[in-house]
C-alpha cells in the first residue's frame, strides 16, 4: 500500500513509468504558436543535461560528440530504446509534439539507466516542434539518420500542409542531414505512404536505396517492429508501406 | 494559422488593421514610388513630374487593399507592388503601364526581383516564397502569369526577402526568429532545395535585410534587424553570427514616461551605403536615424552617428538609400488612421551625405528642407498627397503602427485558464456539436 502511494505511475514490477497515467491526444496541431522554450541556435542546446555520461559537465557541450540521430516524433520512444543498445556509441535525440508523451519518454529513459547501469546513455528526448526548429537543434550535415515512424496521416487535402513529410520540409531534413545520410519512413495508411515516397522521390536530394541495402540495414528491421504504433498494427494484422532515402549531392 | 481562432475572448475591440507607408528610389534616382495603404504614387523626379499609372487589367484602383511591399528593380527598369489584396503587380519604369499581375493565393508580404531581372520573388503570410518567370513580358501587352513555389518556411509570416549580390543566394527572413539562405538554382521554377545556412541568433522577429558588399568583399555580408532591438552582421556563406550592435540602450524615448515593459525597440527597418561603410536604422519610436559604421575587415558593426530629424514627430516607417546620390530617402505613414480629418498619413524627409565614407567624414549627414528634396514641394505634393500636417496625426500613427506589428508579429502568451478557454471554443470543435 505505501509503496503504491509513493508512486502509482511508476510499475511495481519494473520500474518502468506506466502508460496509462500518461494519456495524451492522439494529435497535435503543428501550425499553431509553441509556447515552449526553443534553443536560439544549436549551440545553446545543453546537452549535458540530456546525456550526463558523455557530456559530464556543461562547458564539455561543445566537444567533437554531436547527436548523429533524430526520430522525429517519437511517440512513446520505443525506437530509441532499440537503438540505443544497437548503436551504443551513437548520440540520439527523438523529438516529440505532445508534453505528456515526452514527460513519459523522459521517465522510461530515466528509468532504464537505473535498472541498466551504464546503459541508455545515448538517448534523450525533447518537447519540440520539429517541423518549424530542426535548424535550432541540429548544424549543417550533422545527422546520419533521421526516423519518421508513422506519423499523423492528416487525410483532409486541406491539412496536408500539417504532414512532417513535404517537399519544403524535406529541404531542411537535407540541410541537417550529411551527404550518405539515411531518411526512414513507414506508416500503416497507403495514402501516405504514397505521399512520402512521392515526395522523396521527387527530391533532388534524396536517391531510394536498393532493395540488397535494405536488406544489409540492421535499421529497416525495427522501423515495423520497434515502436508501439508498429507493434500495434502488426496485432490487427495491417499492411506498411516504407520509404528509405539516402541524402546526395544535388547534381547542379 | 491563429488568424482563424475565434476572437471572442478580450479581443472583441481589436482595431483595423493599419499598414505603414513604404518608399522604394529608383536605383539612379530617377523616381521615387510612395505606398500608403492601397495608394501606390510615383513621382519622376528625372522628369519633373508626377506620373499616373497605367493597368490595364483593373478598373478603379490598381490595389484593393493595402501595400505591404514595393521595390525597384536593380537595373531600374521594373518596379514591383504587391500587398494584402493577393495580387503581385509588375510595372514598367518607362511606360508606366502594369506589364503583368500575378495572382497570389495569400497575402503577400515581401518582393524581391532577381538582378539580372528575370524572376521576381514573393512571400506570402503563410510562408511560402514564390517565383514567377518574367520572360515574355515585353512592357507591351499585359501578361497573366503563374508563380511556382521556391521555397517555404514552415507556416511562419515571411518578413524581408533579399537577393545576395553575386545573385547565388535567396535570404529570406520570418516572424520565428530565422533567417534562411538557400542557393538559387538555375531553373528556380522547379524549387530552391539546396540550403546554404540558417542565420541564428536574433531573439524576436527578425524585421529586415540588408547586404553590405565592398570591392574587397563583392560577395557581401548580410545585415538584420529584428523585434530584439538589435542589429546583427552574418556571413551567409557559414550562417555565423559576426557581431551584433544592441540599440535598446538608446531606444524607448518617446515612451520613457513609465511603461517599462515595452522598452524593447523594434527595428523597422534598415538600409546601406554604396560603398558598404554604413548602415543606417530606423526604430520604432524614436525620431532619428541611428547610423552604424560597418567594418567588414574587423566584421563589426559600430555606432557612428545619430542623426536627429527635426521639426514635427516623424518616427521613420521605411529608408532606402540611394546609391547614385547618397541620399537617405526616408518615409513615416499610416493607412486607416481612424479619427482624423485624413484616413491616411504620407510624410517624406531626406538625409544626404551617405554616399560613401569620404562623403560622410566632410559632409556632416542633415535632414534636407523641403524645398532642398529633389523635386522639391511638387514631389512632395505627389508623394504625400498633401503638404501641411498635424502635428497629432504624427503620434497617432506611430502608436497605430506598433500595435499593428506586434499584432502581426509577436507571439501572444496567454496564462493556462486562457488557453484552456481559446481550446474549448475552437472553431473546428463548434461545427461537430
Amino acid at each position: 500500500m505505501l509503496e503504491n502511494k509513493a508512486n502509482p505511475t511508476f510499475s511495481k514490477s519494473t520500474g518502468l513509468p506506466r502508460k496509462r497515467f500518461y494519456r495524451a491526444r492522439a494529435h497535435s496541431n503543428p501550425l499553431s504558436d509553441s509556447h515552449f522554450p526553443i534553443p536560439i541556435s544549436p549551440h545553446h542546446v545543453d546537452y549535458s543535461l540530456h546525456y550526463p555520461q558523455f557530456f559530464p559537465s556543461s562547458d564539455q557541450v561543445h566537444s567533437t560528440k554531436k547527436v548523429e540521430f533524430a526520430d522525429i516524433g517519437c511517440g512513446f520512444g520505443g525506437l530509441l530504446i532499440s537503438l540505443s543498445t544497437l548503436f551504443p556509441e551513437s548520440l540520439m535525440i527523438g523529438m516529440e509534439l505532445r508534453d505528456k508523451v515526452t514527460e513519459y519518454v523522459k521517465e522510461r529513459i530515466s528509468a532504464l539507466r537505473v535498472a541498466n547501469p551504464g546503459q541508455y546513455q545515448n538517448i534523450s528526448v525533447v518537447r519540440t516542434n520539429s517541423m518549424k526548429y530542426i535548424p535550432n537543434y541540429f548544424e549543417k550535415g550533422q545527422l546520419s539518420k533521421m526516423f519518421f515512424l508513422f506519423p499523423d496521416p492528416h487525410f483532409k487535402e486541406k491539412n496536408h500542409r500539417r504532414r512532417v513529410i513535404s517537399l519544403h520540409l524535406l529541404d531542411e531534413y537535407a540541410y541537417v542531414l550529411g551527404v550518405g545520410g539515411i531518411i526512414y519512413t513507414i506508416t500503416d495508411v497507403e495514402e501516405l505512404g504514397d505521399w512520402m515516397k512521392a515526395c522523396l522521390e521527387s527530391h533532388p536530394m534524396f536517391e531510394a536505396l536498393t532493395v540488397e541495402e535494405l536488406e544489409a540495414d540492421p535499421v529497416v528491421k525495427l522501423l515495423s517492429s520497434a515502436t508501439e504504433e508498429g507493434q500495434k498494427v502488426a496485432r490487427n494484422g495491417g499492411q506498411t508501406f516504407q520509404a528509405v532515402y539516402r541524402r546526395i549531392q544535388p547534381s547542379s | 494559422m491563429e488568424d482563424d481562432a475565434p476572437m471572442d475572448f478580450g479581443e472583441s475591440n481589436k482595431d483595423i488593421e493599419v499598414a505603414p507607408a513604404l518608399i522604394a528610389v529608383h536605383p539612379n534616382q530617377e523616381s521615387v514610388a510612395v505606398a500608403v495603404g492601397s495608394d501606390l504614387r510615383v513621382f519622376d523626379v528625372h522628369g519633373d513630374c508626377a506620373i499616373s499609372l497605367v493597368d490595364d487589367s483593373s478598373k478603379g484602383s490598381l490595389h484593393k487593399d493595402s501595400i505591404r511591399a514595393i521595390r525597384y528593380g536593380a537595373s531600374g527598369k521594373l518596379l514591383v507592388s504587391a500587398g494584402d489584396d493577393k495580387l503581385v503587380k509588375i510595372w514598367s519604369t518607362e511606360s508606366w503601364r502594369c506589364v503583368s499581375t500575378v495572382c497570389s493565393e495569400k497575402r503577400v508580404t515581401a518582393v524581391a526581383i532577381t538582378n539580372d531581372g528575370l524572376y521576381v520573388c514573393f512571400a506570402d503570410k503563410f510562408g511560402v516564397v514564390w517565383v514567377v518567370d518574367l520572360d515574355g513580358t515585353d512592357g507591351q501587352a499585359v501578361a497573366k502569369k503563374k508563380a511556382a513555389q521556391l521555397l517555404s518556411h514552415y507556416c511562419s509570416i515571411i518578413t524581408s526577402l533579399e537577393f545576395s549580390p553575386d545573385g547565388k543566394f535567396i535570404v529570406s527572413a520570418d516572424r520565428d526568429f530565422k533567417i534562411r539562405v538557400t542557393v538559387f538554382p538555375n531553373k528556380p521554377l522547379d524549387g530552391a532545395h539546396e540550403i546554404q545556412s540558417f542565420c541564428l541568433g536574433h531573439t524576436e522577429f527578425v524585421s529586415c535585410l540588408a547586404f553590405v558588399c565592398t570591392l574587397e568583399y563583392p560577395q557581401g555580408f548580410l545585415v538584420s534587424g529584428g523585434g530584439d532591438s538589435t542589429v546583427r552582421l552574418w556571413d551567409i556563406y557559414s550562417g555565423s553570427l559576426l557581431d551584433t550592435y544592441e540599440v535598446g540602450g538608446k531606444a524607448g524615448l518617446l515612451e520613457s514616461n513609465g511603461r517599462e515593459e515595452e522598452c524593447c525597440s523594434v527595428i523597422t527597418d534598415l538600409c546601406t551605403n554604396q560603398d558598404g561603410t554604413l548602415v543606417a536604422v530606423a526604430v520604432q519610436g524614436l525620431q532619428e536615424i541611428i547610423l552604424l559604421k560597418c567594418s567588414l575587415s574587423a566584421r563589426s558593426i559600430s555606432l557612428a552617428k545619430v542623426v536627429p530629424i527635426g521639426g514635427e514627430t516623424f518616427i521613420p516607417t521605411r529608408l532606402e538609400v540611394s546609391f547614385s546620390t547618397g541620399l537617405l530617402w526616408m518615409v513615416t505613414g499610416v493607412s486607416n488612421l481612424r479619427g482624423f480629418e485624413y484616413p491616411s498619413l504620407a510624410r517624406v524627409r531626406v538625409i544626404s551625405g551617405l554616399k560613401s565614407n569620404a562623403d560622410f567624414l566632410q559632409n556632416e549627414p542633415f535632414v534636407l528642407e523641403d524645398n532642398e528634396i529633389p523635386g522639391g514641394r511638387k514631389l512632395l505634393e505627389k508623394l504625400q498627397g498633401s503638404i501641411s500636417f498635424d502635428e497629432k496625426v504624427f503620434m497617432a500613427a506611430a502608436e497605430a503602427l506598433k500595435t499593428a506589428m506586434s499584432n502581426l508579429l509577436i507571439k501572444k502568451q496567454y496564462s493556462v485558464e486562457k488557453r484552456e478557454f481559446r481550446k474549448k471554443t475552437r472553431n473546428d470543435r463548434k461545427i461537430k456539436q
